[in-house]
């Protein structure tokens, strides 16, 4: 049977968070406080860039060298960060644009604007990218990053994380998320988590320990799966003159 | 119980946070990466069509501008064909991308695109949409990327007809989707997160 594609399956705005979260105080002059305008996507949100395997160097997914000098390599726990990338039909999403940053194992990054007293690794430049293959996988190497202190509340401070921007198949699906650690006591007191409406949405971004990928007296893994926006395949067509 | 829905459920964004650059556009922060930052070049050679330079920054609430957002566009070539794996209309401009990425002037927030005025493409019915670009934009404080469009103050008669902004229930707010012409081939385009010209964000 010919299934026609047409356009995307809307976002679930009663999963995603809310624009205005007061306990994140960036959020509340940063949100915009009109209803979004809907409307089904078009060709201009159900098309991408094309993103060739051939722009990526050899240490792009390797954080550990990629910034490191000769011989060196970042200092921290280190770790396999594997997952695969898929649409809400379960389809892998190949040829996704992955890109990836974090603070060093003492929670710092590498940025003008960052004050934290923990100390800058010369090894560690706290970011990577990767091509997912066929099926949507896709694994890199790094360090497990710090949890840090930040400017919220007096006290807050963000779980060991890892950022990821996900680029699939079309402007539509764009995406950027975070990725937590298994068993991180902070989870549940930040509020940038606290955001998340569900135990469950919390869960879907919290990496597991994958005792099966590490690498026996070299490094241990974390799986993460991130999903993306998926297409309508129905054989209906909606009739031209109505809606 | 009924039979489980076969789905999975998309990931929960989280907000770009205060460092997106270092991901996303590592050499703008000092990060000597991947020899270049994607997005940075729209045009790779000569191309076809009126090109054009698109400025603008991104205001919070209390009109101050943000200094540390990203702002990704993302538009057809000059004559309406996306240079995409599933453009099947015909063969875009091959000197363009397409799209741009913007990490905004380090002291002013200021962003900046180097293109080509954008063909136009049709609605999904068949009926022609006015020229526009695609835009979206993360940040720190921003929950979910904001997806905007870019259209053109100097083309009103096909502003007039389009499918998108006839939808507006308040006309009114049109002006915030439009780029302000601010010399020959130069274009303004400010986006406003909230307050009384918040840009019209998307929900498709």
């Amino acid at each position: 049977m010919i299934s026609k594609i047409r356009g995307y399956i809307p976002r679930d705005r009663n999963w995603q968070p809310d624009a205005l979260t007061p306990p994140y105080k960036t959020s509340v002059q940063r949100s915009p406080q009109s209803a979004l305008l809907s409307f089904p996507t078009t060709l201009s949100e159900e098309t991408s860039p094309i993103f060739s395997q051939t722009i990526l160097g050899e240490l792009d997914n390797d954080l550990i060298h990629n910034y490191a000098a000769s011989g060196e390599s970042a200092i921290g726990p280190r770790i396999i960060v594997h997952g695969r990338v898929l649409d809400e039909n379960g389809s892998g999403v190949s040829g996704a644009l992955l890109e990836f940053w974090q603070a060093n194992a003492g929670g710092r990054y590498r940025h003008k604007k960052e004050s934290y007293l923990a100390p800058l690794d010369p090894n560690f430049g706290g970011c990577g990218r990767t091509i997912t293959g066929a099926d949507g996988s896709y694994e890199f190497r790094t360090i497990q990053p710090g949890p840090y202190p930040w400017p919220n509340g007096m006290n807050d401070w963000r779980p060991a994380h890892i950022h990821f921007s996900i680029f699939g198949h079309s402007f539509a699906q764009r995406l950027m998320t975070q990725m937590y650690f298994e068993g991180d006591p902070h989870i549940k007191l930040c509020p940038i988590v606290g955001i998340l409406k569900s135990q469950e949405a919390v869960d879907a971004l919290t990496a597991p320990l994958d005792m099966n990928r590490t690498v026996p007296m070299d490094s241990r893994a974390y799986k993460f799966d991130m999903v993306l926006r998926g297409r309508r395949q129905t054989y209906f067509e909606n009739r031209k003159d109505g809606l | 119980m009924v039979q489980k829905r076969d789905v999975l459920r998309e990931s929960p964004s989280q907000t770009a946070g205060p460092y997106v650059h270092i991901g996303c556009t590592p050499n703008f922060t000092g990060l000597a990466m991947y020899g270049g930052d994607l997005g940075a070049t729209m045009k790779t050679g000569p191309v076809s069509g009126q090109e054009i330079t698109i400025k603008g920054t991104v205001f919070d609430g209390m009109n101050t501008a943000l200094r540390d957002a990203m702002v990704e566009i993302w538009q057809p070539d000059a004559a309406g064909f996306f240079p995409a794996a599933n453009e099947t209309r015909g063969k875009a401009d091959p000197n363009f991308t397409g799209w741009g990425r913007s990490a905004g002037h380090m002291d002013t927030g200021e962003f900046s695109f180097e293109t080509v005025k954008p063909g136009a493409v049709p609605y999904p019915d068949g009926r022609m949409q006015a020229p526009h670009i695609t835009a979206w934009i993360v940040a720190r404080g921003i929950n979910i990327g904001l997806h905007t469009r870019i259209y053109f103050e100097d083309e009103s008669v096909a502003n007039a007809t389009d499918p998108i902004l006839m939808r507006l229930e308040h006309q009114s707010r049109i002006p915030t989707l439009l780029a302000k012409k601010e010399a020959q081939g130069l274009y303004r385009f400010d986006i406003h997160l909230q307050g009384p010209t918040e840009t019209v964000f998307f929900d498709m």
